[in-house]
């Protein structure tokens, strides 16, 4: 059983865009803050603090959470990917180029959100219908673009794909 | 919103666990999928003294089919239970409602025990399950016992669950699993919280008269209402508008939805009524539809 009094810090180790990382933190610890402030990897937005936004979607595991639900603590022992280790997957660079060349974002600030959930649903739905994607980016709130340009680009990478 | 300060326990047990819980009772909070629950503690709602991680708890992270039942283990996300092949074949309706919980990204992390511990009387799956008869595995350090659902919700985010005892497990039975079935919900955004949703079972016989019927209505009372008395109303019948129209009507009867910022009540009220009648209509489609290709 692993124990740690709020007056402690918990050493945790991740592996975090492919990158060892082993820091002590204390319990109350955002996965998000714990992301932005210790290892300085601010491409992960933090919009709402509760669940609401997506601005802060990472992968934890190969899978889309939002990261502040979940305490740093709970990340010991997982594989995390932020947007700064877009460039390593396959549909990274891809899906960047779609976002710029149709207008998927403005602003920017949702923009490394629904990256990387867009990466994982590509990965389990390589060839998506409108419909489909409408529906994962349901989960993003974008003040700036209203979501065409993206749907737009998800559906460019796909085709490429085919 | 950052939350107040706790101590953090990761038990590798459930043994452990319920060692934990027995001996913090009420100060210590479970953290399954913490979809519904970081929210409060960031908003400082809450602040507990510990929170004991159970999301390492693999021994509750299963789908099974056993002894006549679907048994779906209490850490269980719900994006497992949304693609899971056999829940789309046995379950089918809770394929459906699942697929309305929050987002997909908030659904690769919240549970299935979680969500119905936390019994929010809008939530999809306290009111799906409570439809489909299902009952829980509640354990503590002294014992185990099992409840049924229509005796497990009290009010509002409130069960008969003890600060001593862990929810395990969730057993739908299929013995009787209807052919028909829908679940309807409408809410202001696809993913917000419902504002009604409807489940509904239905089974009907060669010439299309119901045999059996199952409803349930959330949102409109501070428990996942189940609809029986309502529901036996269809009983050797055919659909027709003004048996829809009383059904519906029944259902609500006694209904005390709440007057708030989205919806007020005669809204909520009216709104189960459409959503009931939506539901029937569709789950009697499916069981006539399901009865011709058998
Ligand atoms: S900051 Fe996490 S969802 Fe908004
Ligand atoms: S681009 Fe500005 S919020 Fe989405």
């Amino acid at each position: 059983m692993t124990k740690v009094l709020w007056t402690q810090q918990m050493i945790i180790s991740t592996n975090i865009n492919g990158k060892l990382v082993e820091k002590s933190v204390e319990p109350r610890k955002l996965l998000s803050d714990f992301i932005r402030e210790d290892c300085g990897l601010t491409g992960t937005h933090v919009g709402c603090e509760h669940g609401v936004c997506g601005a802060c979607t990472v992968l934890v595991d190969g899978t889309a959470v939002r990261s502040c639900l979940m305490f740093a603590v709970q990340a010991d022992g997982a594989e995390i990917k932020t947007v700064e280790g877009l460039k390593q997957e396959k549909n990274g660079p891809p899906l960047q180029d779609a976002f710029s060349e149709c207008h998927g974002l403005q602003c920017g600030f949702c923009t490394p959100g629904i990256l990387m959930s867009s990466l994982e649903f590509l990965e389990t739905n390589p060839n998506p219908c409108t419909k489909d994607i409408t529906e994962m980016l349901s989960g993003h709130l974008c003040r700036c673009t209203g979501y065409k340009g993206m749907i737009e680009a998800i559906h460019k990478v796909s085709n490429k794909n085919l | 919103m950052k939350p107040a300060t706790f101590d953090y326990y990761r038990p590798d047990s459930v043994v452990e666990a319920l060692q934990l819980l027995e001996e913090y009772g009420d100060e210590g909070k479970l953290l399954a999928g913490g979809q519904s629950f970081i929210p409060i503690l960031n908003m400082r709602m809450s602040e507990p003294e510990s929170l004991i991680d159970i999301n390492h708890l693999k021994e509750l992270d299963y789908i099974k089919e056993e002894d006549g039942y679907l048994k779906i283990g209490a850490v269980t996300r719900q994006s497992k239970l949304e693609k899971s092949p056999l829940v789309k074949k046995l379950v089918p309706i809770l394929v459906e409602a699942t697929s309305f919980i929050g987002h997909i990204q908030t659904r690769n992390r919240g549970t299935v025990g979680g969500s119905v511990v936390h019994a929010d009387p809008s939530a999809e799956l306290p009111l799906t399950l409570l439809t489909l008869d299902a009952k829980v595995t509640i354990k503590s350090m002294d014992e185990e016992r099992e409840a049924n659902l229509r005796d497990f919700f009290i009010t509002y985010l409130t069960t008969e669950i003890m600060p001593s005892e862990l929810l395990t497990e969730i057993q739908i039975p299929l013995q009787h699993m209807s052919n028909g079935y829908a679940f309807e919900e409408f809410s202001r955004r696809h993913g917000d919280f419902a504002l009604v949703a409807v489940a509904c079972l239905l089974d009907v016989d060669e010439v299309g008269t119901v045999t059996s019927g199952r409803l349930a209505v959330g949102g409109i009372d501070a428990v996942p209402v189940l609809a029986e008395d309502a529901m036996d109303l269809l009983i050797g019948k055919k659909l027709s508008e003004s048996l829809l129209q009383t059904v519906g009507e029944k259902v609500v009867e006694d209904a005390e939805p709440d007057d708030d910022l989205h919806a007020s009540k005669e809204y909520r009220l009216n709104l189960a009524k459409v959503l009931i009648k939506r539901a029937i209509q569709k789950a009697y489609g499916r069981a006539v539809k399901r009865g011709d290709s058998l």
